[in-house]
């Protein structure tokens, strides 16, 4: 079949493109918008590193066709930092190590910010049973674990803060 | 792992949905959550020529509660049927098994139409509906039935569902509240398949005797099974450790399991003997 036009929005800015429908979106991210930060561990939805967020929530790209997120908004791993400043979560796996090789890492992120989002102070077991569906296999999962502890609190500091500004004022 | 070259559409009402899967003869799929056919694809199990894609259709993932049923959009998403306020209510061991499906980002996309159609022997809905006794209601070219369980699950991964049939929602009899349900999934990580699992729906009558009992099976037979020797071997008698021990021995008879890479035959047999003794016994307020 010939490409089909698509138009969607990627960490908030607009591209259109014309694929293939047989194109999988992590493919289309990755090739046609140079966004590599989405990996591709298995191809069959088993490993979770091709996690981004459509629509808000969390959605394995490799079992998207780039055709269905046509009018989608998208979120990958390039979208979470602030120009020069790292999300609260990305710092808080920085700070504690929460990361090896980084293949794992990019949905890992995406997993916790949803998570955080629903629950904003999980205990170690739910943070475990989130991140099942992300398969590490450098750290054995206990840094990561730590890191999610630590950014739900800085999570919750950084969205303090703007109140907290207005009252100093 | 990349898919074959398809042509795609993405029909707006499911009239125009059964158009596109009747012009294709028997060579195109429906893409509904794509948690199960995406990988097929990649994996190049499956080449159709055609994807006739069910998501831009509005109005099939509602959740209603209508005269003692529970009326499920065939799309609606594996999380919703998980949270869903009206139904861990009515029903909450559907919002329950429903959250033992994969990992949140497969529940976000996965949809209960998309499950049952798939027909996984190891899946939790057709194991759920089975037990639950839905039906199903199915559009095609020649307009729309209903179907029970046993009329629509044939085989391993085989409905009744012809090519050109949508099937667009289900209904669910929603259990009396002195019901008590039991479901357990064996699986060696957190999010797999089972290996098998069981589903139990006990009522107790006022002297507390088994009145209506539900022993579903899944993952160790073609189709999920309804074990009704065991079930009737149980009505009437007073739950305890004895009478569950023996029910549980005899629905090992009611299945015929298959040995793959994940478990034996002989290992599923084993196990179903065991969750069934737990369902019952946590059923039955047997700790």
């Amino acid at each position: 079949m010939a490409k089909l036009p698509i138009t969607l929005k990627v960490n908030g800015r607009k591209y259109a493109a014309d694929c293939e429908p047989r194109k999988s979106l992590a493919d289309f991210i990755r090739q046609d918008l140079g966004l590599t930060g989405t990996h591709l561990g298995c191809e069959h939805g088993v490993c979770g590193a091709c996690t981004v967020l459509l629509d808000g929530s969390t959605a394995r790209s490799c079992l998207l066709l780039a055709v269905q997120a046509d009018g989608a908004e998208i979120t990958t791993v390039e979208g979470l930092a602030n120009g020069g400043d790292l999300h609260p979560i990305q710092q808080a796996f920085w700070d504690k190590h929460g990361l090896q090789c980084g293949f794992c890492t990019s949905g890992v992120l995406l997993t916790t910010l949803e998570l955080l989002k629903e629950n904003p102070n999980p205990t170690d077991e739910e943070i475990r049973d989130r991140l099942s569906g992300n398969l590490c296999r450098c750290t054995g999962y206990q840094f990561i674990v730590e890191a999610v502890r630590e950014a739900s609190q800085r999570v919750q500091d950084s969205e303090r803060e703007p109140a907290q500004r207005a009252i100093a004022r | 792992m990349k898919a074959a070259a398809f042509d795609y559409t993405a029909p707006t009402t499911v009239q125009e949905a059964i158009h596109s899967l009747n012009s294709a003869g028997d060579a195109a799929k429906l893409l509904a959550g794509g948690q199960s056919l995406l990988p097929m694809l990649a994996m190049r199990l499956a080449r159709p020529s055609l994807l006739v894609d069910l998501n831009r259709i509005k109005g099939l993932s509602e959740i209603h509660r209508k005269d003692g049923h529970l009326l499920i959009g065939a799309m609606t998403r594996h999380r919703d049927l998980e949270t869903n306020q009206t139904i861990r209510q009515v029903v909450p061991i559907l919002a329950h098994m429903a959250g033992h499906i994969g990992h949140v980002a497969i529940r976000n996309r996965g949809t209960v139409g998309g499950s049952i159609a798939h027909a996984d022997p190891a899946a939790e809905l057709p194991l759920a509906m089975t037990v639950l006794d839905a039906r199903f209601t199915v559009q095609g070219p020649k307009g729309t039935r209903t179907l029970a369980p046993d009329q629509l699950f044939v085989g391993a991964l085989t409905t009744s569902l012809a090519p050109d049939e949508v099937l667009t929602a289900i209904r669910v009899p929603i259990p009396s509240s002195s019901t008590h349900s039991s479901f357990l999934k064996l699986a060696r990580r957190h999010g797999d398949f089972g290996i098998v699992a069981v589903l139990v729906v006990v009522e107790l009558d006022k002297e507390g005797r088994y009145e209506d009992v539900r022993v579903g099976l899944g993952g160790a037979n073609p189709v999920p099974v309804r074990a009704r020797a065991v079930e009737s071997m149980l009505v009437g008698e007073k739950p305890s450790e004895t009478v569950v021990a023996a029910a549980a021995k005899a629905a090992v008879k009611e299945i015929e399991p298959s040995s793959d890479v994940h478990a034996t035959a002989a290992y599923r047999r084993e196990m179903v003997e065991v969750l069934v003794r737990r369902t019952l016994l946590a059923a039955s307020e047997l700790h």
